[in-house]
């Protein structure tokens, strides 16, 4: 495997019972790479997402991020290999702190035991201030530092989708995977969002995978893109390359001959289903 | 961004403040319990001093418990049979024990003299028995949630209690004890009549001690990496392990440590009645610091000890109603339930909640 892929995924996977979610599924995302994944409702993206981190475990297929194989392993060792992730449904701890909230996924990162925990050794107390100071400093990248106090299940939705992000990226992930970070919101916290993603590229160093549903995002801020449909892949390539497609168009219309396809892949994001 | 393991080296505390930071709690722990001992005790008359002791180990057990119930949101309803093992293994240890190296059946020696140690030792064994048992339910825990983990720890409790029931006789006679090794007496734990004639070593000091010595560590524990992993297999399990949490070793975690003070409540336990007796040990008991975690609060430290202190306390209170007291108590509890569902202090601390702040603020200002 080159140097230069931070995940490389070959033919994996899945059905559930008679059902193919996903099959023959393969990519490879370079590094530092916006790699984005698309399809209609029902495509099977979330479940790529699910078996990348180990919810499911792919039938068939290997997962490799650098040098490591990733398939078969349970989630929390992929997410201390170097995947991090956020969720289509928000998964916050709801009734933890935003800042705790954070916490929990910077601590990971902790080596002090149960013992060290509870005599409050000094390599404990330096690590929970590391912690902490690293937390803060994340909740300032996604501007949410003043409501570090809140319940975060009483944040308001476009702060609860920065806080997913914040927590994953406090995990120190070489991988991020985004699963519609932008649904349901606004013009505004739209374009917010849109430059928070390119900026953490550099930033954090992380390569992204990002499932969206806003076809004028995804053909913005990605570099490559996959289209999939009923689990099976259908296109592969640049934005343009996508746009022009007339298998994504099918897929995404039904009609194989539209005249204008750019407007139709914009209406996608009208039918979207959380 | 630096990672965490990059910022640690900056941020090391200074090693003698933190070892004092350390040790202070514990040293305050120990201060406190002494002087409940020894001032608190006998001033408020030998009927409140019981009631004063039932309080502290009910906030042992209930606190131990509310790292399992409360922070990791397992709901573990067989904490009596941690708390049967410990007293087993400690009442083993003093009983046969103060027999074959003391000579007496009795109390042995002064105030941390070699009998009280004895004693001492016999809580820490306890409490590691019990936490041994903790691993094994743990174990066969981890892929149950909810009513079905509920029912396996039921299940645990049972079994440990009916175990209890079937040991041997216990061998009351000094001479029969002596001719024996501490071994080979190790299954002669009275059977269904119960472990009798346990030297009565448990005294406000030691039950206090370990009760604010369980409040230091469960208050670490909560307000620490470790701890905040728990939380977050209460609050999302999925997101949890997404996060790199492992969720199976955190169970476990809280198992063990609950099970650890369970064991040393169920030492202390047996030690006051003298006497141990599966029966009184059995499902009920694991209800009763059930209703007391939830009543507190689940999760909240300082919900414990006010949902202990209360529920011991009422039914004394209500002695005056007769038969009819603990009626009362039953509403009581069916009250607090739809007053306050989440219990009295809800997840939060004391001084977490607004009023705390208030209050605080007014006193601040007042001071300035």
């Amino acid at each position: 495997m080159s140097a230069n892929i931070a995940l490389s995924i070959q033919n994996i996977s899945i059905a559930f019972g008679g059902l193919k979610a996903v099959s023959e599924f393969s990519m490879e995302l370079p590094r530092g790479c916006l790699y984005g994944l698309i399809g209609p409702n029902g495509a099977g993206k979330t479940t790529v997402f699910n078996l990348l981190t180990g919810v499911y475990k792919p039938d068939t297929g290997s997962v490799g991020m650098g040098k490591m194989r990733i398939d078969g392993k349970k989630p929390n060792q992929i997410a201390r290999a170097g995947m991090a992730r956020t969720f289509q449904n928000i998964r916050l701890f709801g009734e933890l702190s935003v800042l705790d909230n954070v916490r929990t996924a910077a601590g990971i990162r902790t080596r002090s035991g149960l013992f060290r925990t509870l005599f409050r050794s000094p390599l404990h107390v330096a690590e929970e201030r590391a912690v902490t100071e690293r937390s803060l400093e994340l909740l300032d990248v996604l501007g949410i530092r003043h409501r570090r106090d809140e319940q975060s299940k009483s944040l308001p939705y476009g702060d609860q989708r920065r806080l997913e992000i914040a927590r994953a990226l406090a995990t120190e992930p070489k991988v991020l995977l985004l699963d519609e970070p932008v649904a349901g919101m606004n013009t505004q916290e739209k374009m917010e969002m849109r430059g928070l993603i390119q900026s953490l590229r550099e930033q954090f160093g992380v390569s992204i995978l990002l499932i969206e549903h806003d076809m004028g995002l995804v053909m913005d801020i990605c570099e490559q893109i996959t289209v999939i449909d009923h689990g099976v892949t259908i296109a592969k390539g640049s934005p343009k390359e996508i746009q022009g497609n007339p298998a994504v168009i099918e897929a995404y219309l039904g009609v194989p001959d539209e005249e204008d396809p750019i407007p139709a892949a914009d209406r996608a994001p009208s039918e979207e289903t959380n | 961004m630096k990672s965490v393991q990059e910022r640690v080296a900056a941020l090391r505390p200074n090693p003698a403040v933190s070892i004092g930071q350390s040790i202070v709690p514990f040293v305050v722990a120990i201060a406190l319990a002494f002087l409940i001992d020894k001032f608190v005790g006998p001033a408020i008359g030998a009927t409140w001093a019981k009631i004063l002791l039932d309080v502290g180990i009910a906030i042992l057990l209930a606190g131990s418990l509310n790292v399992v119930n409360g922070y990791a949101g397992q709901f573990s309803i067989g904490h009596a049979g941690f708390m049967l093992v410990g007293g087993y293994a400690a009442a083993w240890l003093t009983f046969y024990g103060s027999v074959h190296w003391f000579g007496t059946k009795e109390t042995y020696g002064g105030f941390l003299g070699d009998g009280q140690l004895l004693f001492v030792g016999g809580c820490i064994l306890g409490g590691i028995i019990a936490a041994l048992l903790g691993v094994l339910v743990g174990l066969p825990s981890l892929r149950l949630r909810g009513d079905y983990l509920a029912i396996v720890t039921l299940g645990f409790g049972e079994i440990v209690r009916v175990l209890g029931q079937i040991t041997d006789r216990q061998p009351k006679n000094m001479k029969v004890i002596k001719e024996q090794t501490m071994g080979e007496l190790a299954n002669n734990l009275g059977g269904a009549e119960g472990f009798s004639q346990i030297p009565g070593y448990t005294t406000l000091f030691f039950v206090y001690v370990m009760a604010f010595v369980l409040l230091v560590l469960a208050y670490r524990l909560k307000y620490s990496s470790k701890g905040r992993e728990l939380l977050a297999v209460r609050e999302n399990e999925i997101a949890a392990e997404a996060m790199g949490v492992d969720t199976t070793r955190a169970k476990v975690v809280a198992f063990v440590f609950s099970a650890f003070f369970a064991g040393v409540g169920g030492s202390l336990y047996a030690h006051q009645l003298g006497a141990l007796d599966p029966k009184e040990l059995g499902f009920m008991k694991s209800i009763d610091l059930v209703i007391i975690v939830v009543i507190g609060g689940m999760g909240s430290i300082t919900g414990i000890v006010l949902g202990a202190t209360i529920l011991v306390v009422l039914p004394e209170v209500f002695r005056s109603f007769a038969d009819y007291r603990m009626i009362v108590y039953a509403l009581a509890l069916v009250m607090v339930m739809i007053l306050r569902p989440q219990g009295i202090m809800g997840v939060q601390e004391l001084w977490e909640t607004s009023l705390w702040r208030k209050l605080l603020g007014k006193f601040r200002g007042a001071a300035k």
